[in-house]
């Protein structure tokens, strides 16, 4: 038997396959930037220490025939790369650590 | 043919037959040919183009039948096919009788172009004309794949096979080549898969037989169309077995399998569970009471302490549509704890497929009884066929406990100043519990108010509702006049 915490009484019950399986939600990091579908890395643009200007293009992820620009989401640094050009990723694959500027 | 043979599947002649009364079937459309031109398709010659229409009788009760042949052209769906499947169809729904689609299909018959495409159509738009006139069952015994699952998805009832139904928009081999994930198709779209994650199926069997056995006995519980109510069988007492008072534990945190009660309820104690593994934290099904179907919701303490969640919301309201559409009375059997709290839950939309529920409940015109047994707090109280639904009767046992949320949550809020202040906050937080659980941890303040009509002894359960659905025979109700709801699908 496992336990089930409903609005302060703990319940004595049984959970389902789809229940167990589920994703704990957690914050997002906006400093890590993850790949949003499986594909190859074609370009990259940055270096790491570089400074980048929000939109600035940071790589080129191909995927499903469609080159994607993945863009800088606002004025900072490069602090990492974790890919390598040609490098084939799966989905949520992190890509790159960025910080904001000061 | 050898190879459908070992993978236990029967052909489709094989299948209309195993399903149908003996000597009852009557096929038409045999000496039906394609007409495509194209791609060699001028010189192939598939008898009945794939696919085998007519009509018989299942326990004497006559219905449609339709059954894709993989073995010619591998079911694939053309013109022509399709022509004798909306025939089959349209017969169905003029003489208002039952219509199952058994689906063995490699897909659309790419040969024919869009001409295979306009079948599915004209299938898909009768389903939804069909769809609460008759009953509309599908069978999936084999491939069904890329738009053709949504005939299906727009039926009734869909029954599947253990290692032999197959069902998915896009195949492992589009998957794997564009997002590059491997996944077999057992695990993508197999029958465990729709009857346990997706809720696509409604019944799971290991093989073809015990699925056709199945099929045999869903239809002998719903009407033949909407403006027939099920044939009654001869009344029976439920079995002798475990006292109905002894099956429930006081303590509304210990559970039970609510499969028990119902069984104390219904003529023979049988039940005909729909939907067994999907949200089995809610119990869907068919039972007889006196002999006439009753449709039956209960949540099931034994898992996920029987909480109203997205699936389980879905599950319960698309049931009591159907049994408003077919003239079925529904029988509410609650203990629950209210709606399953996380994120998940949160964002996977609980607000909306939660409101399907309210929807249902509170447009069904049938007889709609609800007794409470243990727990039935906030949102779950409402959505649970509540007097305010218009629940036609509601009983609860004395161990009810009908209240906004459970004694320990209420307590939390209502003396969070006390509780934080005392010198022993546990020891006055559970004071304030037992004090909380004594003033409206039971039926008798809703009943004060008439939200319950009475308080009923457990072993009354049955006898109560019998004359409840007796009183209940000619309800009449009008709803405001419109073309349709709208509602939170």
């Amino acid at each position: 038997m496992k336990e089930l915490i409903v609005q302060g009484a703990v319940y004595k019950t049984t959970f389902t396959r789809k229940f167990e399986e589920r994703v704990n939600w957690e914050a997002p990091n906006i400093n890590m930037l993850y790949s949003f579908i499986p594909g190859t890395i074609i370009d990259i643009f940055v270096k790491p220490k570089q400074k980048v200007k929000e939109g600035e293009t940071l790589l080129l992820l191909e995927a499903m025939k469609m080159q994607n620009q993945v863009r800088m989401p606002f004025d900072g640094e490069i602090v990492k790369i974790h890919v390598k050009k040609d490098e084939v990723i799966p989905n949520r694959y992190l890509i790159m650590e960025i910080k904001p500027k000061k | 043919m050898e190879m459908q043979a070992k993978m236990g599947k029967l052909n489709a002649r094989e299948r209309i037959l195993a399903l149908l009364d003996k000597n009852s079937f009557h096929e038409y459309d045999l000496f039906v040919e394609h007409s495509a031109k194209d791609f060699g398709m001028e010189s192939k010659v598939l008898h009945g183009d794939g696919v085998i229409i007519g009509t018989g009788t299942i326990k004497s009760k006559p219905v449609c039948i339709f059954a894709q042949d993989f073995t010619v052209a591998g079911g694939s769906l053309g013109l022509m096919h399709a022509r004798k499947i909306t025939k089959i169809m349209d017969h169905a729904l003029k003489m208002r009788v039952p219509l199952i689609g058994i689906n063995d299909s490699g897909g659309a018959r790419i040969q024919e172009g869009v001409n295979s495409l306009a079948g599915y159509g004209e299938i898909f738009f009768r389903n939804t004309l069909a769809s609460g006139v008759i009953p509309q069952i599908s069978v999936i015994l084999g491939p069904c794949a890329g738009g053709a699952v949504y005939s299906p998805a727009l039926t009734d009832f869909v029954f599947v096979v253990e290692n032999i139904s197959k069902m998915f928009i896009t195949g492992p081999s589009v998957i794997k080549s564009v997002l590059g994930e491997e996944i077999s198709m057992e695990e993508l779209g197999g029958a465990r898969v729709h009857s346990e994650i997706t809720g696509n199926a409604h019944f799971f069997a290991k093989t073809e037989l015990e699925c056709f056995e199945q099929i045999k006995t869903l239809i002998s519980y719903i009407p033949r169309s909407n403006a027939k109510k099920a044939l009654a069988y001869p009344p029976k007492s439920p079995l002798k077995g475990r006292k109905i008072e002894d099956i429930v534990p006081l303590d509304p945190r210990i559970p039970y399998d609510m499969r028990d009660i119902i069984r104390t309820i219904t003529d023979s104690s049988e039940f005909l569970e729909i939907m067994e593994l999907f949200a089995p934290n809610i119990i869907i099904g068919f039972g007889r009471m006196d002999g006439e179907t009753v449709g039956f919701v209960a949540n099931q303490p034994m898992v996920l302490a029987g909480v109203l969640d997205c699936d389980s919301s879905d599950k319960a309201a698309r049931f009591i549509r159907y049994c408003d559409a077919f003239n079925i009375p529904i029988v509410t059997l609650e203990d629950l704890p209210g709606y399953l709290p996380g994120v998940d839950q949160e964002h996977a939309g609980v607000i909306r497929h939660g409101a399907k529920i309210l929807y249902a409940y509170s447009e069904a015109t049938v007889p709609k009884v609800t007794v409470i047994l243990r727990k039935a707090y906030g949102g779950g109280y409402i959505a649970m066929n509540s007097r305010h639904l218009r629940a036609d009767f509601v009983f609860a046992w004395p161990t009810a406990e009908i209240a906004v949320m459970g004694p320990e949550g209420a307590a939390n809020i209502v003396f969070r100043k006390e509780i934080a202040e005392a010198e022993n906050p546990d020891e006055m937080r559970q004071q304030k519990i037992r004090e909380y659980k004594e003033k409206f941890a039971n039926p008798y303040v809703a009943a004060a108010q008439g939200y319950i009509d009475e308080v009923i002894e457990p072993r009354e359960t049955r006898s109560r509702i019998l004359h409840a659905l007796q009183v209940s025979e000619n309800k009449s109700v009008f709803l405001p006049s419109k073309k349709h709801g709208i509602p939170p699908f």
